[in-house]
């Protein structure tokens, strides 16, 4: 053994002595503040750990990536969809696509249970779960050719798997818009500030869009910067509209308009050219977000805060006032982006393996990429648990929960065990330049008065108020461009679907099917945003872990697909690094939606909020205001039970399929064949050996 | 060492230029040098165009 070996040895022995003794420290730690750092280095070290282990071993020993094997942007080489690339450039494009929102919105919601159970499922489930969701589809789609999941899924499976695929992505495509939708919506509510400046990065992306096709054409870095300088100007200028009476009364608005607004907003940017303005926002989204997280992690290590949220509440029974549920399951299944989320499934096949110039770099990109995302929720649970828990319940704690004035707030929130004062929360929304900050759901004023208040200690504390604008701004962003893209992509998909039937509604550049199809998918999100906006508990208590279950039942198919590939190809053996992740998904969402239908609390169960609100309506006792909503929301909850049930139903019907094809197989019977595409070497010189 | 400086800036302005689809114009200029010599490129704009069309018509974003 030459020294070089022993030192790495000994290297990898003191990373995981020092991963197990941080995962211990904050684990067993009660009572005692932990300094954020602890999480940092726990999670830093449990991602290099599994990359350079669990993750070597599936390559190298499961999937048998092949570096002499061309992929396919080397063998379909056509200079704009399949181009060989410099891995570290398909690292960032696909982590820029598979990072939005969501990892910050769900640890922020489920830190009600306190931090460590958000914090071990995030680093459990993504390296064992989330990242290798990501790597293995990422392989099965390079092998064939750079397919599509809901193609694999056919391929693989038959059509049922397939259209199960389409089906689910549709759904929760709407669901998640809907939901992103509302956590804009709580963003802006009464806040002329961030309204201003989230409506005048609408004409700063169009401007950098016609920037970007007329003036300059193709000068994306140009562009970009010039963007990026004016959405850090338009925070200002928010600032400044918030000090002029007659503007700040045109952008203060409840949350109804508002959502109207996005409503709108959204059909608008499904019909518009995506050159003038979904192109444009997402270069600038994509810049910000990747500054803002590096900006978060340089404060975290500089400043080093202390986490003030005990490890685990007294809400793990259920009763917190977030949203309703048990920490099993529902802590898995609000937390669902950063640790495992289907929709990376989407990107992993389809979009990145065209890319790829060699088979070697599947690990860095499927699984690092998603180490990196699962990163980025570990910030969010420190921004979220570096609050005084106290301040943290005020804002993400509903009115309808906690009481609507600001002294009934205060006294249930502190009867808790989580003290806060009014006077407390009302210098701290002055400080944020913010009328008010309780009850402002969805996740978003909480990370930004979290990242406010670390970023306001590390790089100044006199602009907290544009610090919190800013990350607000940023959030909206990008949520914005996951909106415009969603429901275009949702037309897409329902184009194609309707095409079948009418090929005329297939065409998508004839004007009246973009406009109906446009039409539908921007008036069932909407439905969802318009609800969650009348609901007095907030809407984000039903559509968030709606959106979880949804979301992880994609990862159920892409988990199946990928099972289903393994034991298809002869390797029983090792199909568990998939299926155990697949059956802990089963299990999770299978609870959840049986506590949805059946639980007789009325915050956690559809049909007993059903009826509860119908006997209190038949009773006379709700207050007008609530009664002329009643019937709606008795409607919705409902719909959203039938729609659990379906999910379920999707869910079971993939995964018995699954294994049906799995038994056939065994057995000798015969299944659809393995669509792999056949081998050839790789002609790329550099590929094999020179290089790293 | 002011020589290697330079050489690892030139190619970290490459490397930036690469990841952000800067330069995607003269790679595509490249690529049908090589293999589509035949037939007039597409100008600068409207490879741009045709880029951003093709980009968006799937999915690019997730959550």
């Amino acid at each position: 053994m030459t020294n070089n070996k022993i030192f790495q040895y000994i290297a990898w022995a003191a990373v995981a002595l020092l991963g197990a003794a941080t995962v211990g420290g904050i684990a067993l730690n009660r009572g005692e503040p932990v300094n954020a750092l602890w999480f940092v280095t726990a999670a830093l070290c449990v991602y290099a750990i599994a990359y350079r282990f669990y993750a070597a071993w599936i390559t190298s020993k499961v999937l048998l990536v092949d570096p002499t094997r061309a992929t396919p942007a080397e063998r379909l080489n056509n200079g704009h969809d399949f181009v060989p690339t410099n891995r570290w450039v398909v690292f960032g494009h696909h982590f820029a696509a598979i990072a939005g929102p969501g990892p910050l919105v769900g640890p922020t919601l489920a830190a009600q249970f306190g931090y460590l159970p958000g914090t071990l499922w995030i680093l459990v489930g993504a390296v064992l779960g989330g990242c290798v969701q990501d790597m293995v589809t990422l392989f099965f789609s390079t092998r064939r050719n750079g397919r599509s999941l809901g193609q694999m899924a056919r391929d693989e499976l038959g059509a049922v798997g397939g259209i199960a695929a389409l089906i689910a992505t549709m759904l929760i495509m709407i669901i998640l818009i809907a939901v992103l939708g509302l956590v804009v919506v709580n963003a802006m509510k009464h806040s002329p500030w961030a309204t201003s400046t989230i409506a005048a990065t609408i004409p700063v992306a169009m401007f950098i869009g016609l920037y970007m096709r007329n003036i300059r054409p193709g000068r994306v870095l140009e562009g970009s910067l010039l963007g990026v300088t004016l959405l850090l100007l338009s925070v200002a200028f928010g600032g400044w509209v918030d000090h002029q009476p007659v503007l700040h009364a045109w952008f203060d608005h409840p949350a109804l308009p508002l959502a109207w607004a996005i409503i709108i907003y959204g059909f608008a940017a499904a019909i518009l050219p995506v050159w003038l303005l979904l192109a444009p926002r997402d270069y600038l989204s994509t810049y910000m977000k990747l500054g803002t997280v590096v900006l978060l992690a340089i404060a975290i290590v500089w400043l080093q805060p202390t986490v003030k949220m005990p490890a685990l509440t007294q809400f793990t029974d259920g009763t917190g006032p977030i949203f309703g549920g048990k920490l099993f399951p529902f802590a898995f299944i609000v937390i669902a982006c950063g640790a495992i989320s289907g929709f990376h499934s989407l990107i992993s096949s389809g979009t990145t393996p065209k890319l790829l110039s060699n088979e070697r770099d599947i690990r860095m990109i499927g699984y690092g990429g998603m180490a990196l995302e699962s990163f980025v929720a570990i910030m969010a649970v420190i921004a979220a648990t570096v609050l005084d828990p106290g301040v943290f319940f005020a804002i993400n704690s509903p009115a309808g929960v906690v009481g609507a004035s600001a002294a009934d707030a205060v006294a249930k929130i502190s009867s808790w065990g989580f003290p806060v004062t009014a006077e407390q929360m009302h210098n701290l929304a002055q400080q944020m330049g913010e009328a008010t900050l309780f009850a402002r759901t969805g996740g978003a004023p909480s990370l930004a008065v979290g990242m406010a208040s670390i970023f306001g200690s590390a790089f100044g504390s006199n602009m907290l108020a544009l610090w919190y604008h800013f990350v607000i701004m940023f959030e909206a962003v990008f949520i914005l461009t996951t909106l415009d893209a969603g429901t275009r992509v949702g037309r897409f998909m329902l184009q194609d679907i309707l095409g079948n039937v009418w090929p005329k509604l297939g065409e998508t550049s004839w004007l009246p099917s973009v406009l109906l199809t446009s039409g539908i998918i921007v008036a069932a999100w909407g439905y969802f945003l318009y609800i969650g906006v009348i609901d007095p508990t907030g809407g984000i208590n039903i559509l968030w872990p709606l959106f979880g279950i949804s979301n992880q039942i994609l990862a159920a198919i892409a988990l199946s697909v990928a099972t289903g590939i393994l034991v298809k190809s002869g390797n029983l053996k090792n199909a568990w690094i998939t299926g155990l992740p697949l059956t802990w998904l089963v299990i999770i969402t299978s609870s959840a939606v049986w506590e949805k239908l059946t639980s007789d609390d009325v915050r956690v169960g559809f049909f007993a909020a059903a009826h509860n609100l119908s006997d209190k309506l038949a009773a006379g006792t709700l207050p007008p205001a609530k009664a002329s909503v009643a019937p709606a929301l008795i409607f919705n909850l409902q719909l959203d039970a039938a729609l659990a049930l379906f999910f379920a139903a999707l869910l079971w019907l993939i995964v018995l399929d699954m294994l049906r094809i799995c038994i056939r197989h065994l057995k000798g019977k015969p299944v659809p064949p393995l669509s792999e595409a056949p081998h050839q070497l790789t002609q790329l010189e550099e590929a094999a050996w020179a290089r790293d | 060492m002011g020589a290697r400086l330079g050489k690892l800036l030139r190619q970290s302005w490459r490397f930036v230029r690469q990841l952000s689809g800067d330069d995607a114009y003269e790679r595509y200029l490249a690529h049908h040098v090589a293999c589509h010599a035949e037939t007039p490129p597409l100008s600068r704009k409207e490879y741009f165009q045709r880029q951003q069309q093709q980009k968006w018509s799937s999915i690019k974003r997730c959550c």
